[in-house]
């Protein structure tokens, strides 16, 4: 890029980064402060090293959430970029009924967190809900409170139906910058369905598809109010992600210096893993 | 080639129909629980309201403790989207402009705070306002929001930004417009649909978030989301009202929805396609 180079733009920068200081750098080494220190009330707080850190990755319990977590995330990634594409390329692509369409995707984006989890709470239950009324006069054993199973279904199921058209969204966006002369070429060449969609609409929206499965992986890793909503944690801790766990340990317990050193630890690995990502995903758009 | 032509159509159709069937019926669940009374959702099933109330919805229009949860909510919810827009604007001219030193690493930056877990700041924020006395107000939420809609705004703005030709900037100063003069009567006309998507994207995100909200708010700015949780423990019982209370929370966004619907997809590839 041919951009001049100015550093009288740090001027137009400025106040994001006084914006972006007060609400996350300072709260940030709050919890970078605590991190290293015990408490035993009173305000007194004294050195502890890197004791909380080794004590939260040491813990069974913080292990096993973490290893929930990963496996709702690797499921969520695996169900909803796929669906999602599918859905994408089903979508109209012009009039009314695409602006219809459009708008009725949107609208589980747009509902607050709990409110999802209690549209799906009143929907699964099974005395009063739709989905769990239906199933159990199907025979099937369902119940989402007391069985593990079952509980983390609703959850995915809950997850899919809040976010698959968010990658539908933006798959589409993706499509429709493609021009109508791609798809004649193709079809002089009478290239199949299959053809198509590998080496026309696939590599143009690598782009997009790359922001999808970041602000996914992200969000799903993040996920809290939604299962706390549904399921709180249960039964026993069989939903219980990091955020929740977390939660519980910072504003439940007020355990300051585990809940911080499982903070920073937490942050560290979301960084990590969208950086791998990152890289992949761009290197692999690079490289043809 | 006709025949399949239709036949793909048929097939497209049949998945969109079966995918928003998916997608809406647990929302007209809940709006039929809304219409019904709590002796018919409890005591039998039906699928649509037999003796459809509007008696939920009464409830809640007219008790102070429920809707004042609406008028917080939309509150920080306006107070978050101006704020993140007036930083994001400038931030994200100098972006997709310029070069300077540490653009790239600021960049990364900024967006890293798009990752950060709600859940890890809760309680530095709730520390962090108390001490400066702005616990239980609104701006203590618009702030605490910033942190993941001030990245997004930048983000996008920059997206659209990069799509307008620099010439246009060069003409304009050659024709002696100041930089402010420019960026206001100009340049913000040229990015109105980016301008938009934004800032859809910041009310969006503020209001569908619950962990901060909840956290930095007591009485006075308590948002609509927490008074629901609250309800939910205390009455236990009450499914109407908690419906009716739900499907209000939809309301605002659907009408935001149904205003920039023409540039949604835009927006959520975040105007880089």
């Amino acid at each position: 890029m041919d951009k001049p180079v100015n550093n009288r733009a740090w001027f137009l920068v400025l106040p994001v980064l006084v914006l972006v200081a007060f609400s996350a750098v300072i709260p940030l080494m709050t919890v970078v402060n605590y991190s290293v220190q015990d408490t035993f009330g009173n305000n007194q707080f004294f050195w502890n090293g890197l004791g909380w850190f080794q004590e939260v990755l040491d813990s069974d319990r913080i292990r096993a959430a973490l290893g929930r977590q990963i496996l709702f995330s690797a499921i969520i990634l695996a169900i909803e970029i796929p669906l999602g594409i599918f859905v994408a390329l089903n979508m109209p692509k012009r009039g009314f009924w695409a602006s219809v369409v459009l708008v009725l995707m949107a609208l589980p984006l747009l509902i607050p967190w709990n409110v999802v989890g209690t549209i799906w709470q009143v929907f699964g239950r099974v005395d009063i809900g739709l989905l769990g009324h239906t199933l159990a006069a199907m025979g099937f054993d369902y119940n989402y409170v007391n069985d593990p199973v079952d509980a983390w279904a609703t959850i995915v199921v809950m997850d899919v139906w809040h976010w698959t058209s968010l990658v539908a969204l933006l798959c589409y966006a993706g499509l429709q910058s493609i021009p109508d002369a791609y798809y004649q070429a193709a079809r002089i060449d009478q290239a199949s369905r299959w053809a198509v969609f590998r080496h026309i609409e696939l590599p143009k929206m690598s782009g997009v598809l790359l922001i999808a499965v970041l602000l996914r992986f992200m969000d799903s890793f993040m996920i809290y109010t939604e299962p706390f909503v549904l399921t709180g944690g249960g039964p026993g801790n069989a939903t219980t992600f990091l955020s929740i766990d977390l939660v519980k340990t910072a504003i439940g317990q007020f355990d300051l210096g585990p809940a911080a050193a499982f903070s920073l630890i937490y942050f560290l690995v979301i960084l990590l893993i969208s950086w791998v990502f990152y890289t992949v995903m761009t290197a692999q758009k690079d490289a043809p | 080639m006709a025949a399949v032509a239709e036949r793909r159509a048929t097939g497209s159709a049949i998945v969109m129909v079966a995918y928003l069937l998916f997608l809406l019926t647990p929302i007209y669940w809940l709006v039929t629980m809304s219409l019904k009374t709590n002796a018919e959702i409890t005591g039998t099933f039906s699928l649509w309201p037999h003796e459809p109330t509007l008696a939920n919805y009464r409830t809640i229009l007219t008790d102070p403790s429920w809707y004042m949860g609406y008028v917080n909510s939309l509150t920080y919810v306006v107070l978050n989207t101006a704020i993140s827009l007036a930083v994001a604007l400038p931030a994200a001219y100098a972006f997709s402009r310029y070069r300077f030193m540490g653009d790239k690493h600021l960049f990364f930056w900024l967006l890293s705070n798009r990752m950060a877990p709600a859940a890890v700041f809760a309680l530095p924020f709730f520390q962090l306002y108390s001490a400066v006395g702005l616990f239980d107000t609104h701006i203590a939420v618009a702030l605490a929001h910033c942190l993941f809609n001030v990245p997004l705004a930048v983000w996008i703005l920059e997206g659209f930004m990069s799509g307008v030709p620099r010439e246009i900037d060069e003409t304009a100063y050659i024709d002696g417009y100041s930089f402010p003069r420019f960026f206001v009567r100009i340049f913000m006309p040229l990015i109105a649909s980016g301008i938009g998507v934004a800032a859809f994207f910041c009310f969006m995100f503020s209001w569908v978030e619950l962990l901060l909200s909840r956290t930095l708010t007591s009485v006075n700015a308590k948002p609509i989301a927490a008074t629901m949780t609250r309800t939910v423990s205390a009455s236990g019982l009450d499914w109407g009202v908690l419906a009716a209370a739900g499907v209000l929370t939809i309301v605002p966004g659907a009408l935001v929805i149904w205003f920039v619907r023409n540039y949604i997809a835009k927006g959520f590839a975040l105007g880089r396609v």
